[in-house]
């Protein structure tokens, strides 16, 4: 039936859930709502500022642009589950050491899309890093030191090397 | 934001066939989702029942026989298809393509049955497939059919799908030997839609003229579009500047772009010119090569 709730298995940030959402919720409108997790941003709603990225089984998508439902059975991080409790994930400490972030509201889809690719590839080319976060909008034109950023922190994730 | 709607989750093609046969108009069926909820979103489009395939996992595939040519599951992911190595290696034009198809984030749930489906003729996959000849693979609850990748398009965001049918694979022949493919896009940003965009085909005869061509446009009409009339002027022929210089300016003719934001009528015609003769060259290097 139209309207009715539906059950929605799944797993945010290590945590397994089992929710009644409406078929029409979206993942970040869970997420946020919800779920209370707000680190994921509202910018665009409309897949095109990479703000509400998340991780869905490991891989950076828009949370704004895929269906709650849609994740029954899958494992979704946002940026709330990436640092390993106080001690702050390499991607976040070289964004921050390294002076990346300026007004914050990019951010954490920055950092879950450039960790979705250092999940997968501790040593991208400056072409990769790029690529990754290609989709992601930064309005304070900040992108050379977010590319700096995710190197230091593939180099820290790759023991130094 | 988004209207109500009764959801499905089929697990099988068999289930979500049989969902599909019992609400027909009244279904919608979504993948990846990632055009059709910005639509939704906007409430241009209201279905009563949305069927979601994103849990059909049998159809989310790539193989590859040299004899049978390439087999591509509907529910397969742009990214899926951007990194496959036998894609890479046999029809690379397929992972170019997908490299500048959106952003990775987009790449990564959206499906490219869900992107032929959707009709729009900026789309990037649909102009490639019909330059490669490839085919469809539709199924209904009464059987299957196949139908030619360029038959499958017939207006602005209409595809020739029933209400009781889905789109199940699609079916990529390997091109003859010394046969060179490639797609380009004129874009704002790495990633967006096509303003205009070619992607052409070219197969050498025995002499190393043009036994064969190919030409398809993406954005250049209210479908992703054949320039039959540059294609015929390609075959038989040997190839030079001029020749391709001829074949854009036939192809140009050809269009009936739209206009926006992006770029008038006018200069999307001249922007076919230039996109069929870049785009045809570089095929042309590619059948030499092959």
């Amino acid at each position: 039936m139209k309207g009715e709730m539906k059950e929605l298995k799944l797993t945010v940030n290590g945590k397994p859930y089992e929710l009644e959402v409406k078929a029409e919720t979206l993942l970040v409108d869970l997420l946020r709502q919800e779920l209370k997790l707000t680190g994921a941003k509202v910018g665009c709603l409309d897949s095109a500022c990479g703000a509400c990225t998340v991780n869905i089984d490991g891989k950076a998508v828009r949370s704004c642009s895929v269906l709650a439902l849609q994740t029954n059975g899958r494992e979704v991080t946002t940026i709330e589950g990436v640092a390993d409790g106080d001690k702050l994930h390499p991607i976040q400490q070289a964004m921050i050491d390294h002076g990346a972030i300026e007004c914050g509201f990019c951010t954490p889809g920055m950092v879950m899309s450039a960790k979705a690719l250092l999940d997968e590839n501790t040593n991208p080319t400056r072409e990769e890093v790029k690529e990754a976060i290609q989709g992601n909008l930064c309005a304070d034109e900040g992108y050379v030191k977010y590319i700096e950023a995710i190197e230091i922190a593939a180099r820290e994730m790759r023991g130094g090397q | 934001m988004i209207a109500a709607f009764e959801y499905f989750a089929p697990k099988t093609v068999r289930e979500a066939l049989s969902l599909l046969a019992k609400y027909k108009e009244e279904a919608k069926i979504i993948a990846g989702g990632q055009s059709m909820l910005v639509v939704m979103k906007q409430r241009l489009l209201t279905p009563e029942y949305l069927i979601d395939l994103k849990g059909i996992t049998d159809l989310d595939y790539i193989k590859y026989d040299e004899g049978k040519g390439l087999r591509i599951g509907a529910l397969t992911i742009h990214r899926a298809i951007e990194k496959s190595p036998v894609i890479q290696k046999h029809f690379g034009v397929l992972s170019e393509m997908e490299g500048n198809l959106a952003t990775i984030q987009t790449r990564n749930w959206g499906t490219i049955g869900g992107n032929i489906c959707h009709g729009d003729p900026a789309g990037d996959p649909a102009p490639v497939l019909i330059a490669l000849k490839a085919k469809l693979k539709l199924a209904s609850s009464a059987g299957e059919r196949i139908v030619e990748a360029e038959e499958f398009s017939k207006d602005y965001l209409e595809v020739a799908l029933e209400p009781n049918e889905m789109l199940t694979e699609i079916q990529v022949p390997t091109p003859p030997a010394h046969t060179g493919t490639a797609y380009e896009k004129l874009m704002v940003m790495k990633g967006d839609m096509s303003i205009i965009g070619a992607a052409v085909s070219i197969t050498l005869d025995s002499k190393g003229g043009c036994g064969d061509a190919r030409i398809a446009l993406s954005n250049a009409a209210s479908v992703p579009l054949r320039a039959k009339k540059a294609e015929k002027l390609l075959i038989g022929k040997t190839i030079n500047n001029g020749l391709l210089t001829k074949a854009g300016e036939v192809a140009s003719t050809e269009a009936t772009p739209p206009a926006d934001v992006h770029g008038s009528i006018e200069y999307r015609r001249e922007m076919v010119k230039v996109f069929v003769k870049r785009v045809a060259q570089l095929a042309l290097e590619r059948a030499k090569a092959a």
